[in-house]
Formats: C-alpha cells, sequence, structure tokens
C-alpha cells in the first residue's frame, strides 16, 4: 500500500512542476523594449489587467466601450451580437439600438463599420481583427498597450506606444484620457480589457466553475475507487 | 444452467469469448509487485481512447479547408454546446499523450522491459511513437493557426535537404508550392483515418506480445520461473480483479491532473496551445519565434545543434532510430537499473537530463551558448546509446533475488 501511496505523491508532484512550469513561462513574457531619455534600454513589464467576467457592469461598460472606440475600425468576426446580450445580461432591444449598427441582425457577428482595404490606405495595414487578441497577446499585454499611449510628433497621427513601438493605430482613446482622471482612465480601459477577454473565449469563467465541480467529484471518487483497491489487496501476500 | 450461463455456452462455441477474456484478464498473471511507473502502459491507453472519442465529435464539427478552418475551431469554441470542453480535452490529450508515453518508455528503460524476450513489444511500442509523432504533427495543422502554418512550414521542407531530388520532393509532400488547403486536406485524411488506424493496430499487437511472454517488473526477473502445483506463477496475481482496481485509482489520479489542465489552465502556459496560433495562417507573417510543440522540442534542438542542414536532418533521424536498437545495444545480464551497476545508473540519468536540456533547449530561442549547450546535450544523448555496449558489459551487477521484492 505504501507503494501506492508514494505512486500518488509522484503523479501530483509531477502534475505540480508542469504547472509552475506552465506559469514561469507565461510570467516571463513582458510587453515591449524602449529606448528611454537617457538612450538606456527599458523593459516594459506588463500591468496587470482587472478580469472579472462575474462583474458584468464592467463588461457591458466595457461593450460600450469597444462598440464605441473600437468597432469603427475592428472587426470580431466570431462574436455575436446576441451572445453579448446573453452573456452580458442586457436586454437584446437595448443591444439592438445602443450596440449596434442599424444594418445588422442580432445573431449577427461584430464588423468593423469601415471597409478594411480603405483603413489599411489609411493606417498602412488592415486593423487586426479583435475576436482572439486577448488569447494572441495575453489580457495584460493588451492592457497595458492600451495604457502607453504617449505624444510622439514625428508620428503621422501625433502619438506612438511604449508597449508596441511605432504603432500604426492612433491614439483613439485621447479624448477619454484627457477628459478623465488618471485613476478613472485605467478603470474605463480595465472594463474595455475585461470585454475584450470575455470575446476571447466567452467560456472562461464557465470553464473554471465546471472545473471546480469536475475535480470535487474526481476527489470524492477517489475515496471508494481507494478503498476498493485496498479490499482486494489485503489478500495478496 | 441459468441463461447467462447458456448464452455464454453458445457464444464460446462459436467465438473465443471466455477464453480471451481470461487469456488477457482473469487469468493473466501480472508480478504482484508493479509500482508508480507501471501506471502509464494503462493510462496511454485512457488517453488514447479519450483522442478518439473527442476526435470524432471534433470531426462532426470541424471543417477541412483553409477558409473555414480557423473559424470552424473558434464556431466549436464559442456556437457548439460544450465545443470548447471537447477541444481542450483533444489538445490537452495530445500533450498528456506524450507525457504518460514518454513517462511508459522510461519506466522500459529503468526495469530493462525491452530486453530478450520482450524485443518486440519494444519495436511494435516504437512503432506506436513514431506513428504517434505523425499523429501530432499532422494534427497541429488543423486548427490552421499561424504556428500550424509555420511549424508544418519548417518540418515539410526538411526533405528539401536532401541533394538532388529534395526540392521536388518537398513540393509533393506538400502537394502544392507552399503550405495551402491542400496540404491541409492531406493531413486530415491521415490525421483522422490512416494514422489512427496504424495506432490502433500497432496498440492491440503490443498488448498481444505482452500477454504472450508475460509482463516484466521492478526487478526484472522471471516470474514464471517459480510456479505452485496448478502452474500459476508464486509472484504472480490475476490482472483482474488486482489490477483492475489498482489501476483505477491511478486513472482517477490521472483525471484529476488532467482536468486540472482542461479547465484551469487549457493553454498549458502556452506550451500545449501556443498564443501565435490564435490567429490564422498567414504566409506572409513570420511569427517571431517559431517553435514545435513540447514534445517534439529534444529532437527538434538536435536538428538546430549540427550546422549543416541534411546533418541536422540525418542527426534528428537518427536520435529516434537509435532507440530501436537498445534491446540489441544493452550487453547486460540483468534486467532492472537495482541489479545494474553503476555506470549504467549514471548513464541513464545522463540521458534523462540531457533529454530535458535537449527538449528545453528546442522550445527556446537560440543563442550562441544555447548553440553550444544543444551541441554538448546531444552528443551525451548520443553517447547513452554508442557506449551502452562497452559500459553495461564491462560494470559490476548484483544478483536479482529469486522472488519479487517491494511493494505490498
Amino acid at each position: 500500500m505504501n507503494t501506492l501511496i508514494k505512486s500518488l505523491a509522484g503523479l501530483g508532484l509531477g502534475a505540480a512542476l508542469t504547472l509552475t512550469a506552465g506559469t514561469a513561462q507565461a510570467a516571463g513574457s513582458g510587453c515591449g523594449t524602449f529606448t528611454n531619455a537617457e538612450g538606456v534600454e527599458e523593459h516594459l513589464a506588463c500591468s496587470e489587467a482587472p478580469i472579472d467576467f462575474t462583474n458584468k457592469g464592467s463588461l457591458q461598460n466595457g461593450a460600450k466601450m469597444f462598440m464605441n472606440y473600437c468597432a469603427g475600425c475592428h472587426s470580431a468576426e466570431y462574436v455575436r451580437h446576441s451572445r453579448i446580450a446573453k452573456d452580458l445580461e442586457i436586454p437584446p432591444e437595448l443591444v439592438e439600438k445602443y450596440l449596434m449598427v442599424t444594418t445588422d441582425q442580432i445573431g449577427d457577428h461584430i464588423d468593423a463599420e469601415i471597409d478594411s482595404d480603405i483603413q489599411a490606405s489609411w493606417f498602412g495595414a488592415a486593423p487586426p481583427d479583435l475576436s482572439l487578441e486577448t488569447r494572441l497577446r495575453g489580457d495584460d499585454w493588451v492592457y497595458t498597450y492600451l495604457l502607453s499611449f504617449y505624444e510622439d510628433p514625428s508620428r503621422p497621427w501625433g502619438a506612438n506606444n511604449l508597449v508596441l513601438a511605432n504603432a500604426a493605430m492612433p491614439h483613439v482613446l485621447h479624448n477619454l484620457q484627457e477628459d478623465l482622471s488618471a485613476d478613472e482612465f485605467k478603470s474605463e480601459v480595465g472594463d474595455l480589457v475585461n470585454f475584450m477577454a470575455w470575446m476571447g473565449e466567452p467560456n472562461r469563467h464557465n470553464r473554471q466553475v465546471i472545473g471546480f465541480f469536475v475535480i470535487l467529484f474526481l476527489l470524492v471518487l477517489l475515496i471508494p475507487v481507494y478503498l476498493l483497491n485496498k479490499e482486494f489487496w489485503k489478500d495478496v501476500k | 444452467m441459468s441463461m447467462g450461463k447458456k448464452i455464454m455456452h453458445w457464444v464460446d462455441a462459436r467465438f473465443p469469448a471466455t477464453e480471451t477474456y481470461e487469456y488477457h484478464m482473469s487469468k493473466y498473471y501480472a508480478p504482484k509487485n508493479f509500482n508508480f511507473w507501471y501506471f502509464f502502459g494503462v493510462l496511454s491507453m485512457v488517453v488514447l481512447v479519450n483522442q478518439l472519442i473527442t476526435g470524432i465529435w471534433l470531426t462532426m464539427m470541424y471543417n477541412p479547408s483553409a477558409e473555414g478552418a480557423f473559424a470552424s475551431v473558434e464556431y466549436i469554441m464559442r456556437d457548439v454546446k460544450g465545443g470548447w470542453l471537447i477541444r481542450y480535452m483533444h489538445s490537452t490529450g495530445a500533450s498528456a499523450f506524450f507525457v504518460v508515453v514518454y513517462l511508459h518508455m522510461f519506466r522500459a528503460l529503468l526495469y530493462g522491459s525491452y530486453q530478450k524476450p520482450r524485443e518486440l513489444i519494444w519495436l511494435i511500442g516504437m512503432g506506436i511513437y513514431l506513428a504517434l509523432m505523425a499523429e501530432g504533427f499532422f494534427g497541429y495543422l488543423l486548427p490552421w493557426g499561424n504556428m500550424s502554418f509555420w511549424g508544418a512550414q519548417v518540418i515539410l521542407n526538411l526533405p528539401a535537404a536532401i541533394p538532388v531530388i529534395g526540392d521536388g520532393l518537398a513540393e509533393w509532400v506538400r502537394g502544392d508550392y507552399i503550405i495551402s488547403g491542400i496540404t491541409l486536406n492531406r493531413f486530415f485524411a491521415l490525421h483522422v483515418v490512416a494514422i489512427p488506424l496504424v495506432l490502433v493496430g500497432l496498440v492491440f499487437m503490443h498488448l498481444v506480445a505482452l500477454h504472450h511472454v508475460g509482463s516484466n517488473n521492478p526487478d526484472g526477473i522471471d516470474i514464471k520461473k517459480l510456479k505452485d502445483k496448478n502452474g500459476v506463477p508464486l509472484d504472480g496475481i490475476e490482472f483482474h480483479p488486482y489490477y483492475t482496481v489498482h489501476d483505477m485509482v491511478g486513472i482517477v489520479v490521472f483525471f484529476i491532473c488532467f482536468f486540472a489542465v482542461v479547465f484551469f489552465f487549457p493553454e498549458g502556459g502556452g506550451f500545449f496551445l501556443e498564443p501565435p496560433n490564435f490567429e490564422t495562417a498567414n504566409a506572409l507573417k513570420t511569427p517571431a519565434h517559431i517553435a514545435p510543440v513540447w514534445y517534439y522540442t529534444p529532437f527538434y534542438a538536435i536538428l538546430r545543434a549540427i550546422p549543416d542542414k541534411l546533418g541536422g536532418v540525418v542527426a534528428m533521424g537518427a536520435a529516434i532510430a537509435v532507440l530501436f536498437l537498445i534491446p540489441w545495444l544493452d550487453r547486460s545480464p540483468v534486467r532492472s537499473m537495482r541489479y545494474k551497476g553503476i555506470l549504467s545508473k549514471i548513464a541513464l540519468t545522463i540521458f534523462a537530463i540531457s533529454f530535458v536540456a535537449l527538449g528545453y533547449l528546442g522550445a527556446t530561442p537560440t543563442s550562441p551558448t544555447a548553440v553550444i549547450m544543444a551541441r554538448v546535450f546531444t552528443v551525451l544523448y548520443f553517447l547513452f546509446f554508442l557506449l551502452m555496449p562497452i559500459y553495461t558489459s564491462i560494470e559490476k551487477c548484483k544478483q536479482p533475488p529469486e522472488r519479487v521484492t517491494g511493494g505490498h
């Protein structure tokens, strides 16, 4: 029986090591390198995005921000308006009235209002689809990126970014940043990134809730399975 | 006779149902001292079944075309009820498969499970390992993410290293001048039909061969030498029920680890699902750092360690091929590491460290120091095999016991 316990401990340890390695890898990715005023290279650490799918108010505000500031140019081709209504608990009529372009149906995906070819000629690159941006770059990267615009008269749109040097995107939140205090602005951007993280994987929160019960069930199942094994192996000398 | 017995009697007269069950389960005598390392065979079977079942369901919703593949994966993740769970079980299952298979193979190295009379079990097992690598490679292109594309691009360019016919061969394998929907479609056929057939067939043969000669054990001694008056090995116990209830404990613990990843860390820290694969394949946008999935990285590190492209391909092939030869490279009079001499123990330790180190180096961007380290570990990797006939025959081994030790 000692062997079995040692075995189980081994399996657990292996899993723990795997997960630690995984987390270490994720934490190691920074948010860009830039040259500061003294000409020294600095690494920018990512700020932690306030992700909370249970905060419907934050997600709703994020959706409003996204539709107002992002969806003019960026599509989110895998995200349906109807899913926003359902998951964010917004009545469909309100989604249709305030969040959608009038030509869209509630079951449609989010499409950029301006044609991407035209935009490519304006900005030098067509704006990427944002459905999976947080999964491609990481929640914290997107959050830090949106908070890291600074004035740079040498750029065509007058702004540059610490995380993504010479970003083609103008600082679309510029007016908002001027109107709000630093903390208010951070909170608004936090809501936007929270919504974008939801867009990246709408089932993320559900998955963790279900996962909790699955693991709990398996832990309980382990008890009779372990005792059954013990009972049978009593006769093995 | 009861109704049940009558039915079995009828069936047994026409099909060896009871006979097969007894031969493989209730009268298959396995050594009673199996330890931790002996869980990974059955766990490989569990993961195989998981991959087959989740794979069948994914196939129902997946669209194998360059235009539709990426979107269909997102459709599965968002619009199909429970689709995200099936997809994560499949993607996590791929990594889990290699975890359990690598540990299963290490067990064989530890206890000499490839030695006479189990050489064929080892060779069939190596066939399974090759099929598994092919299965993983073909499957990785199917989501049609940017890392799928560029990973396949790197590997499918390897035939181009062959002189004269290389370029034509690479083009023939791809079916196009670059990786395209044509490549995707043939990979789909190979991934869902051809390789699974081979895998299931080889796994069947692996078990038939195993049950024909009997299982090895941590002491590496032959339990069939000492039998009681009924011909049952003194150190053997019936596989069913003893090892079925025993394996169930291992399976539940494995499920706890497996589902912890599925539900809480499905990206596996970027190792199981790589971030660049969250954007669609783009021939004009090369990811900053192309790395194969973690289970191929030891061999990828060997490929990159050799300065010459053809030499690298040859070395990578040799690193896999040399594994087939182990049963004939090991000259030791004993099987288990418990009774082998100090040289074998040192060699296996260095080999395990080299394999893990190569895996790490193959997953990280290369640098001058990393190249030197990869070369050192490549040499150590090969020395484990090439020197095996020498160190296994000159070292002093301990005398294995008559009866199995340890365990219960």
